[in-house]
Parts: C-alpha cells; sequence; structure tokens
C-alpha cells in the first residue's frame, strides 16, 4: 500500500484552506455572538456576517443583500424550487429542468409533482448539453421557474448558462406575465471556477457551496435577486431577510467569504472587505489563473489515459466543461472495483457505477448523455484541485492502466476486449 | 497511522486484491454463467468433478471463476470457489449465502445480493454438470435453477435490445 495519499475528488468536497481555517478560528470562541444580539458581541457578529456578505455577492456581481446564507446547496435548490413553486402557483405550475440535475434538484421536482405542480424535464446531447432553443419550445403562459445546473457536478459539462437566462427573459417580455419566468441556476460546482454575472447571464436565483471551493461544510447560499417572490422553508426569528430563520453559522460564512478572496487573490488582494473590491479591478482574473493551470493538467490526464487505455472514453463535453473535471468510461471494468483498486494505491476518485449507488442504479446523467447501463457502469471521475501536481496526474496515469487491465484479467470478457468488442460498438452515435 | 480505512471488511479487500481461483477452466465438468452487464455483475464459474475412489462420491477437485464487477462480486468469486473446492456435490450444494457472509465479514445491505450472485454460480455450474452426465437432479436444486433463469428472464424483456448484443457475444 502506497502511504502517500492522494486526492482526485475535489467535485465530492475540498479540504479547508489553511487561511479559510485562520480566518474562521476567532469566530468559535472569541468572537461568538449571536448576530441578533445587541450588544457588542452580537453586533461584532453581525458586522463580519455582512462583511461576509459582501464579499460573496461581489463574486456574482450581487447585492449584497441579495444573498442568503444557508446550510448546503441541497437546503439552497430545495429552498429556490419551493419556494418559487410555493409562492407562484397562482400565476401557474409548471416547471423546467434538465435531466442531469443533482438528486437534491430531482427530488425537490418530484416532491412538487406530488403536489400538483408539473414537471418538464428537457433533454440533453451527448455531451450533457441543454438546447437554449428546446427551453425556448418549452416555455409555456403557465411556466413560473427554469433551474439548470451551471456546470454539472459528474461529466463536468457547462451549459449555455447566458443563452438560456437571454431565452427566459425574452420569453417573459413576450408573454407579458404578471410575474416573470424565474431563472435558477446550481453553481455548486461552478462558483469560484468559472466567471459568474448575474445580471449579465440573467439570473434570479443561484445556489453555491462553500466546502466545494476550500471553505469549511455546512456553508452554502442562495442568490435571490430583489423583487423575486419565494416562500421560505423556514419559518422562525426571520434572519436572512425572513427567508431562512437559524441562528446564524458566522464562522462558516466567515470562512466561507474567506475562500471567495481567495479565489481572487492571484491579482488582486481584498484588503478590505468594507466597500468590496473597486470597480478597475478585473475580477475574475484569480479565478482565471488557477483555473488555467487546472485546465491544463486535466487536458494532460485525459488524453494521457485515453491513449494508454485501450477501450476507454471521455463522458462529458471535450472543451465545455469544467477546469477541474474528467470523466471516463471504460470497456469491460466496473467502476466501484477501479475506484476501491485506486484506493489500496492511494489515489480517492469516484464512479457512477449502480455498484456505488445506494439504489443500486447507474448514474442518471451518464443515462442521459446516452450511455447503456452497462457503460455507466464503467465510468470513472478524477477531478482536480488547488493541491493537484502535474505528479499526482503523472502517478495516475502509470498506475489507472494498470488496474483497468488487472480487473480486465479477471473479467470472463477481456478475450473480447478493446475496441473490436460488439458490445460496446455503436452503429449511428459517434462516442 | 499507517491502516488505510476501507469501505469493505479485511477479508473482502484480501480476495479482492488477490483473488485465488481466478480465470477460465479448459474442459470443465461444469459451469454456471450468472448476472448480466445491464446490472454491472457477470459470473462465470467453472468446476471440474471427478469420482473419489475411495468413497465413490463425486468430488469438486477444481473450480474456477471469471468475473467482471464490484468489488463484492470479485471477492466472494474468489471465496466460494475456495470453499467448493474439496468438497462433494452434496457438500457444495449445501453452501449458502450465509456460509459466504460468514467469510465476507459485515456486509454493506445492499451488497448481499452479490454473495447470492456468487453461490448462484456454483449452483448452476452443479446443475450444468448433473444435465450433463444425465444424473439425476435434486428438486431444490431443479427449484433454483427455474428461479435463477425466471430472473434472467425479467431482466432480459427489461432490457431486451442490450442483450441480444450480448448473446451474440456469449454464443460465439
Amino acid at each position: 500500500m502506497r502511504k502517500k495519499k492522494i486526492y482526485f475528488d475535489y467535485a465530492a468536497t475540498t479540504p479547508v484552506d489553511p487561511r479559510v481555517l485562520k480566518a474562521m478560528l476567532p469566530y468559535f470562541s472569541k468572537k461568538f455572538g449571536n448576530t441578533m444580539s445587541l450588544h457588542s458581541f452580537g453586533q461584532e457578529a453581525k458586522e463580519a456576517l455582512e462583511e461576509s456578505r459582501e464579499i460573496v455577492a461581489n463574486l456574482i456581481k450581487a447585492k449584497p443583500e441579495e444573498i442568503i446564507f444557508t446550510s448546503s446547496a441541497t437546503e439552497s435548490n430545495n429552498l429556490a424550487l419551493k419556494g418559487i413553486g410555493l409562492d407562484n402557483r397562482n400565476r401557474g405550475k409548471h416547471i423546467i429542468i434538465s435531466p442531469i440535475e443533482h438528486p437534491c434538484i430531482i427530488e425537490s421536482a418530484k416532491w412538487l409533482e406530488s403536489q400538483g405542480f408539473e414537471i418538464t424535464r428537457l433533454k440533453v446531447d451527448k455531451y450533457g448539453q441543454v438546447s437554449p432553443k428546446d427551453v425556448e419550445k418549452t416555455i409555456r403562459e403557465d411556466t413560473i421557474l427554469v433551474s439548470i445546473i451551471h456546470a454539472s457536478n459528474e461529466i463536468g459539462t457547462i451549459q449555455p448558462i447566458k443563452e438560456i437566462g437571454e431565452i427566459i427573459k425574452r420569453k417573459s417580455e413576450i408573454l407579458n406575465l404578471k410575474t416573470k419566468i424565474y431563472f435558477h441556476t446550481d453553481a455548486a460546482q461552478s462558483f469560484g471556477k468559472i466567471p459568474i454575472d448575474v445580471n449579465k447571464m440573467n439570473i434570479d436565483l443561484l445556489t453555491a457551496s462553500s466546502h466545494k471551493m476550500y471553505g469549511p461544510k455546512g456553508t452554502a447560499l442562495l442568490f435571490v435577486k430583489e423583487g423575486t417572490k419565494i416562500t421560505p422553508l423556514l419559518h422562525g426569528g426571520g434572519h436572512e431577510a425572513g427567508l431562512r430563520s437559524s441562528t446564524v453559522n458566522v464562522a462558516g460564512i466567515v470562512g466561507f467569504a474567506e475562500a471567495c478572496k481567495i479565489c481572487q487573490k492571484e491579482i488582486h488582494s481584498v484588503k478590505s472587505a468594507r466597500g468590496g473590491i473597486s470597480s478597475k479591478t478585473k475580477l475574475f482574473n484569480g479565478v482565471k489563473k488557477e483555473s488555467q493551470r487546472l485546465t491544463e493538467l486535466r487536458d494532460k490526464l485525459i488524453k494521457g489515459v485515453l491513449e494508454k487505455i485501450k477501450g476507454s472514453h471521455l463522458n462529458g463535453h471535450p472543451q465545455k466543461r469544467l477546469s477541474n473535471n474528467a470523466n471516463f468510461w471504460f470497456e469491460f471494468v466496473e467502476g466501484e472495483s477501479i475506484v476501491i483498486q485506486l484506493d489500496l494505491l492511494g489515489i480517492a476518485a469516484s464512479t457512477g457505477s449502480a455498484c456505488s449507488s445506494e439504489k443500486l442504479e447507474p448514474s442518471h446523467v451518464l443515462l442521459a448523455i446516452g450511455l447503456r447501463p452497462q457503460e455507466a457502469h464503467g465510468s470513472l471521475r478524477l477531478s482536480l484541485g488547488r493541491w493537484t501536481t502535474q505528479k499526482d496526474v503523472d502517478y495516475v496515469l502509470k498506475v489507472l492502466p494498470e488496474v483497468v487491465e488487472k480487473l480486465r484479467k479477471i473479467s470472463p470478457f477481456r478475450n473480447h476486449g478493446g475496441n473490436k468488442n460488439i458490445l460496446f460498438k455503436r452503429n449511428n452515435k459517434a462516442f | 497511522m499507517g491502516v488505510i480505512k476501507t469501505f469493505y471488511s479485511k477479508e473482502i479487500i484480501k480476495h479482492f486484491r488477490e483473488p485465488r481461483n481466478m480465470g477460465k477452466m479448459k474442459n470443465p465438468s461444469g459451469y454456471g454463467k450468472v448476472g448480466n452487464l445491464i446490472c454491472g455483475d457477470v459470473i462465470w464459474l467453472y468446476i471440474k468433478v471427478e469420482k473419489d475412489k475411495k468413497t465413490g462420491k463425486s468430488k469438486i477437485i477444481d473450480s474456477k471463476f471469471q468475473t467482471l464487477g464490484c468489488v463484492v462480486a470479485i471477492a466472494v468469486s474468489s471465496m466460494i470457489t475456495t470453499l467448493a473446492k474439496g468438497k462433494t456435490l452434496g457438500e457444495a450444494l449445501k453452501i449458502t449465502k450465509d456460509d459466504i457472509l460468514k467469510m465476507t465479514g459485515k456486509l454493506p445491505g445492499i451488497k448481499v445480493h452479490c454473495s447470492i450472485l456468487a453461490d448462484d454460480a456454483l449452483h448452476e455450474a452443479i446443475y450444468d454438470y448433473l444435465l450433463k452426465n444425465k444424473l439425476p437432479i435434486p428438486k431444490e436444486l431443479q427449484e433454483r435453477h427455474e428461479k435463477i433463469q425466471k430472473h434472467l428472464k425479467i431482466i432480459e424483456e427489461r432490457y431486451k435490445e442490450y442483450i441480444d448484443l450480448e448473446k451474440k457475444i456469449l454464443e460465439k
């Protein structure tokens, strides 16, 4: 067994950046106040909360008061779908989602369906992209919400969010509705990696999560555009503009904000949170720089795997994908076996195979892009991050072909392996 | 320190890392093919049967497997071939999923079906041997064989298009 462990599962969660941890620590003990208290302890906490709100809002060009802090992306997505659904059901009950959403969107939509809402699930192409034209065709007079994931957590494909946002806005205007058709995007994977401007992209609601970008777990946000009709799910003391009652997790939120700062830091350090970042600063250069480094590593990894392993295929879009996501499927190998073999060799990865899920069904995302069950079973996701190095990629490229070869030796189908196999041959689809 | 935490028990990992009795058997006395690619696990299990000169009973003198599947499917294939070797057919038929579960240690609930799959494979191999040699087939074994085949049919109907392709290759 290898002593050094290499983490290739940044899409699942990320370690807390030491700088983030440092920023958080005082808020556990010294600055422990409740943001709702009138005394100095409370006001100190309140100030930290509002500063954090400003920093986070800046990252997506939102107003601070448009940021609602929550406990997880799951909570944010639940609030977005159910909150919009319940508040706008007098105008309409039609909601549109993509087939490659995170389970928390899919299940929230299912619940709304059971409450009398109508859900349209769009199709995606073989790369996992939604067509803006499909969105246009699907919108009706009683459509109240469209929710499309910004970048897929599994296959990394990035959606044409701006185009979709434009179409929804245009349709809203044409239909001349009393309340607009809201556009929500789950940006849990893209926030901090891809520049987002909620105004330019016509986004009304956006979900982001701290633990996917080197902040702590237990903190996330929902951006809710000013004037949006939305009902809270948690009722109580009226925190977060009445949209999310709960004692505020100040330490977590401070960490989240620090993580956002670091994402931009390469060119510009946010000295004072008050006043945010000056307008002259190019906001996203920091994000871009890290993203370029990761893109290079990712492409080396993808190229290496496809070259070295016969019968291997890339899932998701070759270019329009997250800088840190590589997802493959291998003929005649089962994904969970690959993941555990890699784990024994010190590499942490992930799979969309049925064997690794509680439901014993292969990933809905892989099936949605047209993979057959036996293909989805052989999938492997490697996701990179801030501490991934060229050396790590080299090690994976050395070890992974051996692992696949070993498992194929155990398999009864090995003699048929490789590209000639009719089991995996497709006549009309170029995969 | 030094101990890597794994999702599965030590025993499972041991058999998964270094499976015993792995590979194809030439001229097996019987074989069982269970599971399918659609569900993710396929086990092909071979047995070599010989009559014991002293007792006159039929004995499994060798057993091998080929498996495409998850960690547990591979590990239990290795375990069941280990268990079957040296047993008379009567003894081998008495191996149950509980015997395998004793070997695997704690298994996540949803993975128990993998151990049944390995047990099915052994039963199918013995069934195949008895059928080929026109020997009497115990009632219980007959029933189990029918149950396995019935289950296979259900899957086949659900995924007919895929299975047709799969068959082409299996018949080669």
